[in-house]
């Protein structure tokens, strides 16, 4: 298997576009990576996209993709995976890469979601629409379920929740990509409207358009286009049951433990030796979840962790450095690839005033539904 | 279009129609082909009427087919000698449902399909 880097990123501002259409903002993503990288082909693409059906009733983005990025004939693939979909493109362009099958490889994600359509409808297809979208649960709601498990078990509280909320959308204040950039405080998020009691609206990510994109090659290839070689040392993929209510344990999300677990297996690491990460903070407790089973933190503490700050850009692992899924916004399809290009800003030292301290490896995890799938990468600056 | 896809349902749906493995005895709804413990062997199983509560939400922000019907509770419900399923707390005030309270399954009208405005039926739970 042959070593892997990261050579070029772009993304979109993320936001409510409702000026732009799918493949625009994928295009644009995906000409700024190339741009950014210098290379002058492709040998393949990955476009990860959740539900351009449900959304644009526009399916087949391996050839609309691929046609309007000038890429006629390039072997193109559509990755879905819910939420996950983009970070799931990545893990396959780079096995591609490892592989020796391609050189130069296209990874990216779109998701285009103020059309019109029902957001709520068609997100909830990435539950188990027959035994939980039947009846009448959404996405919050689902995450709602969670919460309150955790509450219960661990004693979890509404403010410790709503200090993600805060920091994350500290972080996003200083993203000009993103598509909230201002700062909350804890009772902005406490008083807001209730969606999915415990959750309110300030508890959960916005519907967002956008599209993000990177470039991978070969390690060995890398020096002839970059002088900062980031290198992804790790990558590890899970999946655990598409309901929420067949887990062993609602309150941990397995799928995203195991494939943090396989990633930290591939990089030889341990959770203490990840500098900053970006996580899948689709609602508040998410993130709690997330740096629970991504071994950030005890077990049940991800609470009171977060509260404390040690999830803040100066605390002991800075989570969400870009703002998130709630402050950034989340695409569902293009979040996986644009918490890539986080760590990339972060790992060139190029992130402005978000930027972490000597920050020289970074972990990006990437979930799907309630926790159904969760794909993990860790890049390292070389 | 939901009209073909309900009516597969129809047998978990009115009565609770599911399996359960005969070598771990775990118990599923909708029944499964294989278990997760590696073994085929299966048998039918009616899953109890009765559980309790391990956790609930208030949806109040609903797809459009449930809008009439919030704000209403959705919670996750451990029946009587193993198996979970996801259903909607029926006949009983928002503020007296807790984790941890006992329920019976009740059938009930889940919501009017859209387009063909067929009533789909189904199991909800409510606090005994």
């Amino acid at each position: 298997m042959r070593d892997v880097a990261v050579i070029g990123i772009g993304m979109t501002k993320f936001g409510e576009l409702w000026w732009r259409n799918l493949r625009e903002l994928y295009v644009e993503a995906a000409l700024k990576a190339i741009k950014d990288a210098g290379v002058d082909h492709l040998d393949s693409m990955y476009v990860g996209c959740m539900t351009s059906g449900l959304f644009c009733a526009q399916e087949h983005l391996a050839s609309m993709m691929a046609d309007y990025l000038g890429q006629k004939h390039l072997a193109a693939y559509r990755i879905e995976s819910a939420c996950a979909s983009s970070g799931l493109a990545f893990r396959l362009g780079f096995i591609e890469v490892a592989s020796g099958m391609s050189d130069i490889v296209l990874v990216g994600g779109v998701e285009k979601m103020h059309t019109g359509a029902d957001a709520t409808y068609c997100l909830a297809a990435a539950a188990d629409q027959d035994y939980e979208a039947f009846h009448g649960n959404t996405f919050p709601g689902l995450y709602a379920l969670i919460a309150r498990a955790h509450m219960a078990k661990y004693g979890t509280t509404r403010n410790q929740m709503a200090a993600v909320a805060v920091k994350n959308h500290y972080n996003g204040s200083m993203n000009p990509n993103a598509q909230f950039q201002m700062k909350i405080s804890i009772d902005t998020v406490l008083n807001a409207t209730p969606v999915a009691d415990p959750l309110g609206l300030f508890d959960c990510s916005p519907v967002t358009d956008g599209a993000a994109a990177a470039i991978l090659c070969p390690l060995e290839l890398a020096k002839q286009y970059t002088d900062t070689i980031i290198k992804v040392v790790g990558s590890g993929a899970a999946t655990s049951t598409i309901a929420v209510h067949q887990r062993d344990d609602i309150t941990f999300l397995d799928a995203v433990h195991m494939s943090g677990k396989r990633a930290y297996e591939m990089a030889g690491l341990k959770p203490e030796d990840i500098d900053f990460a970006e996580v899948h903070d689709c609602f508040t407790i998410a993130e709690i979840c997330n740096i629970e089973a991504l071994g950030f933190c005890e077990v049940g503490k991800g609470g009171p962790f977060s509260e404390a700050g040690n999830t803040a850009l100066d605390g002991k692992i800075p989570i969400n450095t870009s703002g998130g899924l709630k402050s950034k916004g989340h695409p569902v399809g293009a979040t996986g690839v644009a918490q890539i290009v986080e760590l990339v800003e972060q790992l060139r030292g190029t992130a402005g005033g978000r930027q972490v301290k000597n920050a020289k490896r970074g972990l990006a995890q990437n979930m799907g539904g309630s926790g159904g799938s969760s794909v993990v990468h860790i890049l390292e600056v070389q | 279009m939901i009209v073909p896809r309900h009516y597969k349902e129809i047998p978990q749906r009115y009565r609770l129609e599911g399996n359960r493995c005969k070598v771990c005895g775990k118990v599923f709804l909708p029944p499964r082909q294989i278990c997760p413990c590696g073994s085929e062997d299966l048998e039918d199983y009616n899953l109890p009427w009765r559980g309790k509560i391990l956790t609930f939400t208030v949806i109040r922000t609903p797809p459009t087919q449930f809008k009439y019907q919030k704000p209403y509770a959705v919670a996750v419900v451990e029946l009587e000698g193993g198996g979970t399923i996801q259903c909607q707390v029926a006949d009983t005030p928002l503020e007296e449902i807790e984790v941890g309270k006992d329920v019976e399954i009740v059938f009930r009208k889940i919501f009017t399909e859209g387009e063909a405005g067929i009533h789909c039926y189904g199991y909800k739970c409510r606090v005994v």
